[in-house]
């Protein structure tokens, strides 16, 4: 007896989870669907942030928060969604100056939960020093969402002097790292349902505008900041490098990786090149300051552990290396769609 | 963490780098067996770092890899039936069947899991009495005793809707025949480290001395595979071909006797195809007659598929060692990790999603 799958062959025509993890795969969503019909060409750097039009230095930004679970060592949805969006704000220069929070609630959720989390939400703006003016709240039948989204849309104002943008980075810049890398996605991978593995990992997620307010004194030296959420570092090196038409090199030995997540990676076959962060941000800087500059973060409880992870370069334009611990090369390559951990 | 931080010391490595260059007096071909071992030797570039001369064959050892296409098939019918929750390692999703894949098919609405044990797909049988669970059994010596565990588990339990699509492979039978090929070039072997430790390595013992060849039970760590490298050599060197070990803080000789004998409980030794290989004799496991009721294929009769893998596609050769990636002529263009054509190509353990990940191109040495 034969039996074929009943499904035709065409990869392509359904959304798939890969198209939202930030890799490869988001980025041909964003190129080949969202922004032709949007009717942007998709010839620009695609920023965490945009300039208003018409806005002088008021920049925007909105994100979605869809993280299963509501609540993660560290943190939980509700402070994830002030941080993301104030974080990807600041990676434009800008200061905060409202949030507006707009709630996704599936029927059958606590209200007990919504109360933590969106308290959580008013401490993490609070203490960010941004107020949430505006909101809206849907709720929508059971099974049709994941028990709770929020999406944030942030309004800021660059700092004076600061025009970070990933296409300003140049040969030659330093490549400066805020602190340490891939706590947040392994800190959600372990408490995420049937992982059954326990560490003590917390997700570092924390806004970072002040972090970015200290660099405010080398003003046109910053080229470039990102904060590498989704794609983890790998893909906000790639992104930078391919805005900017520039080589980026870093030193394995320079990367900051817990050894708890180094453990987590290892154990689950991950890379936490490409592990999602929640409070950190790469910085490129002109050489010239780069040291100072690294000397204000570390002034900063939150970029205590900053480092200088590698440089840019005019060989492998568009194209980022890593020097192995051995003193080998190789490519860090964009991540293409979700991770999947090896089997062994 | 200080304990595997010492197996990536920067500077024990370029000391090993430097005892192989002075004890290789000419070229020698090693190969790898593990696609782990492949991951770490690209991913730290560890074999362009050799001395001229060393070359590193990699070997048919990544699971995902050597999946035969009709297994992959099977898969598909099964997750694509209506009230099957199907669970699987992770880098299985990615894997493309004859038509589609998993990650594909769960877009379109099949029920497709991912689990880090299968342990977990037990218990998803047990919460869910009204779904037929079942769970993609793959890989070598490694993986198999957990799985064999886990049928033991559901029998105790007495659950009826719980089945394995098994399709284990073994190692020693892939070596045996990589031998007997008459166009073999390796000339020493490091065995996988994680294999051994289930299974010890006595079994490796007649394949060393039958072929001539040195074996070296390695780990998976940079300096593991330096030191590996590095105990092959000297053995080459020497004329010797013994089974050595490596790999010492994790396997013994005679391995782990609790998981060989859950092994030897749920499985019994079957001939087995390899993807790219052929069918090897004794080269795998499948259920035992006493446990046939937890096997997935009976279950939903889907023994035959029309399996047809892509014509420019040479995996195959890639597995055996007989050619690189870089030597295809769809690497990087038709064939990449976002839309792989064969298996090497999808899982972080093959080989040409190793080179490609490392970025290597034609005129990379």
């Amino acid at each position: 007896m034969n039996i074929d799958c009943p499904v035709p062959y065409s990869e392509d025509d359904v959304v798939q989870l890969g198209h939202g993890a930030g890799g490869r795969l988001t980025a041909e969503l964003l190129d080949r669907l969202v922004l032709p019909a949007l009717g942007r060409r998709p010839d620009g750097p695609l920023e965490d942030a945009a300039l208003l039009p018409g806005g002088g230095e008021l920049v925007v930004s909105t994100d979605s928060f869809v993280v299963s679970p509501l609540t993660f060592p560290g943190g939980d949805i509700g402070s994830l969604a002030v941080h993301g969006t104030v974080n990807d704000l600041a990676m434009r220069g800008a200061l905060p100056l409202a949030l507006t929070l707009a709630v996704i609630a599936e029927e059958g959720l606590p209200l007990a939960e919504l109360r933590s989390v969106l308290d959580s939400a008013g401490k993490a703006a609070q203490q960010a020093d941004v107020p949430v003016i505006t909101g809206d709240t849907k709720v929508v039948g059971r099974g049709a969402a994941d028990r709770l989204f929020l999406n944030t849309t942030g309004i800021g104002r660059r700092v004076p002097g600061l025009a970070p943008s990933s296409a300003r980075a140049r040969a030659g810049d330093a490549v400066l790292l805020s602190g340490p890398i891939g706590l947040h996605g392994t800190a959600v991978l372990s408490t995420r349902e049937g992982l059954g593995f326990e560490t003590d990992i917390a997700s570092d997620t924390r806004p970072l505008h002040r972090l970015v307010r200290a660099l405010a004194p080398f003003g046109d030296a910053v080229h470039s900041l990102r904060d590498p959420t989704r794609g983890g570092l790998a893909a906000s090196l790639n992104e930078i490098a391919r805005d900017a038409g520039v080589g980026v090199e870093i030193a394995e030995s320079a990367l900051p990786v817990p050894s708890a997540v180094a453990a987590a990676c290892d154990l689950l076959g991950l890379d936490p090149l490409i592990v999602a962060n929640e409070g950190c941000f790469v910085a490129f800087v002109a050489p010239d300051i780069a040291d100072a500059a690294l000397l204000a973060l570390r002034a900063h409880p939150e970029g205590a552990q900053a480092v200088r992870i590698g440089h840019c370069t005019t060989a492998h334009a568009a194209r980022v290396e890593l020097r192995t611990l051995l003193g080998a090369r190789r490519v860090v390559d964009m991540p293409s769609g979700e991770q999947l951990p090896r089997i062994c | 963490m200080k304990y595997l931080d010492e197996y990536r010391d920067p500077a024990l490595g370029r000391e090993l780098l430097g005892r192989l260059a002075r004890t290789a007096s000419r070229p020698w071909r090693i190969m790898e067996v593990c696609g782990g071992q492949t991951h770490t030797l690209v991913r730290q570039g560890i074999d362009e770092l050799l001395p001229a001369g060393i070359r590193m064959i990699h070997g048919p050892g990544c699971p995902v890899c050597v999946t035969p296409l009709e297994t992959l098939d099977r898969a598909m019918a099964v997750a694509a039936r209506p009230g099957v929750t199907f669970t699987s390692f992770g880098d299985m999703l990615r894997v493309p069947g004859s038509t589609t894949d998993l990650l594909a098919l769960r877009a379109r609405g099949a029920d497709v899991r991912v689990v880090y044990s299968p342990m977990e797909a037990v218990r998803i049988a047990e919460e869910n009495p009204d779904r037929e669970v079942v769970f993609l059994a793959v890989g070598f010596e490694t993986t198999a005793p957990a799985n064999a565990m886990t049928v033991l588990h559901a029998a105790r339990l007495g659950l009826a809707n719980f089945s394995l699509l098994v399709s284990h492979v073994l190692v020693p039978p892939a070596m045996t025949a990589l031998l007997e090929d008459p166009d073999c070039e390796v000339e020493a072997f490091l065995a996988a480290g994680h294999v051994c430790a289930v299974m010890g390595w006595r079994e490796y013992e007649p394949i060393a001395e039958r072929y001539q060849v040195p074996v070296v039970v390695t780990g998976f760590e940079p300096l593991d595979l330096l030191e590996g490298i590095l105990m092959a050599v000297v053995q080459l060197e020497e004329g010797r071909y013994d089974v050595e070990n490596q790999y010492a803080r994790a396997v013994r000789r005679r391995g782990n006797d609790e998981a060989q004998l859950a092994l030897a409980r749920v499985f019994r030794v079957t001939d087995r195809a390899w993807r790219g290989i052929g069918t090897l004799p004794a080269g795998g496991l499948e259920l035992a007659p006493e446990y046939a009721a937890f096997d997935a294929v009976r279950r939903f009769e889907v023994g035959a598929q029309h399996s047809v893998e892509d014509p420019d596609c040479i995996a195959g050769a890639i597995l055996t060692g007989a050619r690189l990636p870089t030597d295809c002529r769809a690497y990087g263009i038709r064939c990449t990790p976002r839309t792989p054509l064969g298996a090497p190509m999808v899982s972080s353990e093959g080989t040409c999603a190793a080179f490609h990940a490392a970025g290597r191109t034609g005129s990379t040495p």
